[in-house]
C-alpha cells in the first residue's frame, strides 16, 4: 500500500480493519491523505444544520431526534423562523444550509418544493437538502420515481444532497436498526440518479453499533463501487453512533460509553422511552452493541481514507469526537473539519454536544500544524486563514 | 530523520537534550509513537494499569496565585471552600460513584431503587488522592488530623496526598525540616505522595506562570527528601501554556537526572494545559501535541517505570490513544474531580472501573486493576 496508488481488495481491507496496527494504518492513510492535498490546508464550511421537522414514521434505534406528530415537543419549523435561522448564517459568514427533517407524515411534495422556493426567493445560499430516505418518501408519498422528485426539487432551489441515512449499508444491519429505512440499494440508488442530474452528494457512514467489520468493508466497497461510476460524491464522513437517549443504548445500560457517557449525565433525559416501539423489531444481544471508541474511530477513519481512492475529501467528526480528536483525525486520513454547525440537534439530542465556534476551529487546525481555510460546499477555498 | 534517535531507542541508548528537541521538532508521529510502545512493551508487556480512586480537595483557598489556575479562591470570596474532616471523612464514607461491579436487573439493567452510593463502602476505591490549596490559617496539626482521620477509620486505604508545595508550606507553618515534616505526616498515616506542582521547572517560566510558588530546584528537593525519607512520588509537568520546548526538555532532564539518584518516582504525568478561567488564557492544546508529548516522554525518562495518560486532563479518547503512544496507565475512577474542572475541563468526573477496562482492552492492551505501587489487583484477561 505504501506510497502508491494500487487499489486495495476488499478482502486486504478486512484484514487490515480486524488486525492491522493503528499506527501503521495512519502512516498509510496519513501518506495518501498529503499526496492528495500536498498544500497541508484543511477546509470547513461554514452552515447551519436546519431540521424542519422531527416528526418521523421510520423511529431508527439509533436515533434520539425523532418524535410522533401529537408528542408535545413535535414540531414543524414556521417559515418566520427558517428565514431568521438563514439571514444569522448568511450573517455568519455561511455559504450553506444543511437543510434536513425527519418523515413527517403530513407533509408533501408541496410542502419542500414551496420551502425551497422561498428560501431561494429571499437568500443567496446553498442548500444541501433532504437525503436520501427523504428523497424517498417525497418520491413515493407523489407516486414518481426518483428521477421525477430530484427535477422537481432540483427546479425549486435544491443544490446538493447530503449522504446521511446511509448508516451502514448492508441489510442485515438494517434490518435490525433501522426496519423502516430505505434499503442499501435505494439509499445508492438515489445518490447515483442525483449524480446522473449533475448534482453532488456526500456520503456518510455510522459505525459503532451493532455492525460488524465485514459490514464496514461492504458499506465502503459500496461507495467505492459507485463512485467509480459516477464520480458524484465530494467527500465521505464516517461517524460513530452515539447511545445517548437512544433505543439502542436502553438495551445495554451499563455499556462503556466513554466520553459521550460522561456527557450524557448532563443532558436532560429526552422521552426516550415513549418512542420505543421494541416488540415491532427484531432483536439482538446487548453484547453485540459496542461503541466507538477513539481506536476504533480512527481505524475506521485511516481504513476509509486508504479504500476510497476516487474520493478527494475525507471528513473528521469533531461533532462526536471532539476537537482533540479532530485534531488527531487529521494525521489518519481526514482533510476536512467537515461544518462549523452554527446549530447542531440530532447528535447533541443523544448527549453528545461539542459547541464551537469558527475561531476555535481555525485555531484548532492551526495549531495541529495545517492551514484553514473556509470553503464552499463543492470544496472550492474561499478564505485561507493563517 | 529520526533513524539515529531510533537506532539508540533499539539498542537501549539514553536519549540527549539534544535528541529530546529534535523528537519535538518531528511531525512523525507514527515512528514516535511506534518507538514509544516499543519502549512501553519493554517495560510493562502488554499491560496497562488503572486503579480505583477518589479525589478529595480539602480546601481551594490559597496563599498563591498562580496563572494557570483556576481554582484557587481567597477566603470569603465567591465559590470559596473549606470542607471539615467530617465532610472529608462523609464523603469517603458515602463515595457520589457507581459502584464497581452493579448488579445487573432485569434485560441487563442497574438495579431497581437503590441508589448506587449506597451501595459504596470505601474499599470501593484503593487510593485516596488529596491535594488542595495553601490555606492561610490551618495548622500543620489540622492536615495531620486529616490524615490520622483517615487512617484511623480506614486502616487499609492508601493515602496519597499533598504535592511538594504543600510540603514546603506544611514545613513552613510548623518550623519543622522538610525531612521532618514528611516523617510527621507519614506517621499520620501518609503513604505517598503525587507529583503536582512541579508545572515547568524552569525558572524563567515560573517567574511568569506562578512566580509565589517554590522554586524548581526547590520541588526537586523535596522530591529527594521524600524519597529519601522512602515516600515514593509521582512527577507531573503542565504544558501548553507559555511554556517552549526546550523547557519541556529541560523539565524531563531534571526529573531524569534525579530519578538516576533516588529511584523514588513511580509515574510521569504529563499535564495538558486548560485555559477557561485562567489569567493567562490561550488555547487548549492540540490531541496530537498530547500524544507526542507523551511518547517523548517515555522515550526520554528511561528510567521511569510508568508514563501515565491522566484522562481528566486528556479526555478519555485521547488518553485510551496515550496507550499506543508508550503510556501505560490511564489513573483510576477519581469520582470528583475539581481542578481540571475549574479550568474547563471536558471530560466527566468519573469513570467506571468497567469504562476504563473497555478503553484499555479496546486499545489493544491487558487492562490490570492496580495499587497505589503498580502491584496487580486483578488482571482483566
Amino acid at each position: 500500500m505504501k506510497n502508491n496508488f494500487s487499489r486495495i481488495s476488499s478482502k486486504q481491507a478486512l484484514s487490515m480493519l480486524k488486525s492491522a496496527d493503528l499506527l501503521e494504518l495512519g502512516r498509510d492513510a496519513d501518506e495518501i491523505r498529503k499526496k492528495l492535498h500536498p498544500e497541508g490546508i484543511v477546509t470547513f464550511v461554514v452552515d447551519r444544520n436546519i431540521n424542519y421537522t422531527n416528526v418521523c414514521i421510520n423511529k431508527c434505534r439509533f436515533c434520539a431526534f425523532h418524535r410522533d406528530e401529537n408528542d408535545p415537543d413535535a414540531y414543524i419549523l414556521d417559515e418566520e423562523t427558517l428565514f431568521e435561522k438563514i439571514k444569522e448564517t448568511i450573517e455568519l459568514g455561511g455559504t450553506q444550509i444543511l437543510l434536513q427533517g425527519g418523515l413527517h407524515p403530513g407533509l408533501g411534495l408541496a410542502y419542500y418544493v414551496r420551502l425551497l422556493q422561498s428560501i431561494k426567493d429571499k437568500f443567496r445560499i446553498n442548500i444541501h437538502g433532504f437525503s436520501p430516505p427523504e428523497i424517498c418518501y417525497i418520491a413515493d408519498s407523489s407516486d414518481i420515481t426518483i428521477t421525477e422528485a430530484l427535477r422537481i426539487l432540483r427546479k425549486a432551489g435544491l443544490d446538493s444532497v447530503p449522504g446521511g441515512g446511509a448508516e451502514i449499508l448492508s441489510d442485515r444491519v438494517r434490518d435490525i436498526l433501522s426496519p423502516k429505512k430505505i434499503k442499501s440499494s435505494r439509499w445508492l440508488e438515489v445518490m447515483e440518479k442525483a449524480h446522473r442530474l449533475g448534482m453532488r452528494t456526500t456520503a456518510t457512514m455510522m459505525f459503532g453499533s451493532i455492525e460488524t467489520p465485514e459490514d464496514i468493508i461492504e458499506h465502503l466497497d459500496a461507495i467505492r463501487k459507485l463512485q467509480d461510476k459516477t464520480g458524484g460524491f465530494t467527500a465521505f464522513i464516517p461517524w460513530s453512533f452515539q447511545p445517548g437517549n437512544t433505543e439502542l443504548a436502553q438495551k445495554n445500560r451499563s455499556l462503556p460509553t466513554g466520553q459521550a457517557g460522561a456527557e450524557e449525565q448532563k443532558v436532560k433525559k429526552t422521552n426516550v422511552h415513549k418512542n420505543m416501539i421494541t416488540s415491532e423489531l427484531p432483536s439482538f444481544r446487548a453484547s453485540e452493541l459496542h461503541p466507538a471508541t477513539a481506536v476504533d474511530y480512527l481505524k475506521v477513519l485511516a481504513l476509509s481514507r486508504i479504500y476510497l481512492d476516487n474520493i478527494d475529501n475525507i471528513q473528521a467528526s469533531w461533532v462526536t469526537q471532539g476537537l482533540k480528536m479532530a485534531q488527531v483525525a487529521l494525521r489518519f486520513g481526514a482533510n476536512d473539519f467537515g461544518s462549523t454547525m452554527i446549530e447542531e440537534n440530532v447528535v447533541a439530542s443523544a448527549g453528545v454536544s461539542y459547541k464551537v465556534t469558527k475561531d476555535e476551529i481555525i485555531q484548532s487546525i492551526s495549531s495541529a500544524c495545517f492551514c484553514p481555510a473556509q470553503r464552499d460546499t463543492y470544496y472550492n477555498i474561499l478564505k485561507q486563514y493563517k | 530523520m529520526l533513524n539515529k534517535i531510533k537506532n539508540k531507542v533499539m539498542s537501549g541508548k539514553r536519549l540527549t537534550e539534544a535528541d529530546a528537541l529534535e523528537l519535538f521538532k518531528s511531525d512523525d508521529i507514527f515512528t514516535l509513537g511506534t518507538l514509544a510502545s516499543y519502549i512501553a512493551e519493554k517495560k510493562n508487556g502488554k499491560k496497562a494499569y488503572f486503579i480505583r480512586n477518589r479525589h478529595i480537595n480539602p480546601t481551594n483557598i490559597c496563599v498563591n496565585r498562580c496563572k494557570f489556575c483556576a481554582f484557587s479562591r481567597s477566603r470569603g470570596q465567591e465559590g470559596a471552600f473549606e470542607l471539615t474532616i467530617d465532610e472529608i471523612m462523609e464523603r469517603l464514607r458515602k463515595g457520589q460513584g457507581t459502584p464497581p461491579h452493579p448488579p445487573l436487573g432485569k434485560g441487563g439493567r442497574r438495579g431497581g431503587k437503590t441508589p448506587y452510593s449506597s451501595l459504596l463502602t470505601p474499599h470501593d476505591f484503593s487510593e485516596v488522592h488529596i491535594v488542595g490549596g495553601l490555606h492561610p490559617e490551618w495548622p500543620f496539626s489540622h492536615y495531620l488530623e486529616i490524615i490520622s482521620a483517615i487512617k484511623k477509620e480506614f486502616p487499609e486505604l492508601h493515602i496519597k496526598a499533598f504535592t511538594a508545595v504543600e510540603i514546603d508550606y506544611m514545613s513552613k507553618i510548623s518550623s519543622l525540616s522538610i525531612y521532618d515534616t514528611l516523617l510527621t505526616l507519614k506517621k499520620s498515616g501518609l503513604c505517598s505522595m503525587p507529583g503536582g506542582g512541579a508545572e515547568i521547572l524552569s525558572l524563567d517560566i515560573r517567574n511568569r506562570l506562578c512566580p509565589e510558588k517554590i522554586s524548581g530546584e526547590r520541588w526537586l528537593e523535596i522530591m529527594q527528601t521524600a524519597h529519601n525519607a522512602g515516600i515514593r512520588t509521582n512527577a507531573t509537568m503542565l504544558y501548553g501554556h507559555i511554556e517552549d520546548h526546550t523547557h519541556r526538555v529541560d523539565h524531563l532532564m531534571k526529573l531524569r537526572e534525579l530519578q538516576d539518584k533516588t529511584g523514588g518516582f513511580q509515574a510521569f504525568i504529563p499535564l495538558a494545559y486548560h485555559p477557561k478561567n485562567t489569567d493567562i488564557k490561550g488555547s487548549y492544546t492540540s490531541g496530537i501535541d498530547d500524544l507526542k508529548t507523551i511518547a517523548i516522554s517515555r522515550l526520554v525518562l528511561d528510567n521511569f517505570d510508568h508514563i501515565k495518560a491522566y484522562w481528566i486532563m486528556l479526555g478519555e479518547k485521547i488518553s485510551q490513544l496515550a496507550l499506543k503512544f508508550g503510556a501505560d496507565d490511564i489513573d483510576g475512577t477519581i469520582i470528583e474531580e475539581k481542578i481540571t474542572h475549574s479550568a474547563g475541563g471536558l471530560t466527566g468526573e468519573q469513570l467506571t472501573a468497567e469504562q476504563l477496562v473497555h478503553l484499555i482492552r479496546k486499545a489493544g492492551k491487558i487492562p490490570v486493576e492496580r495499587d497505589s505501587f503498580y502491584r496487580p489487583i486483578k488482571v482483566y484477561r
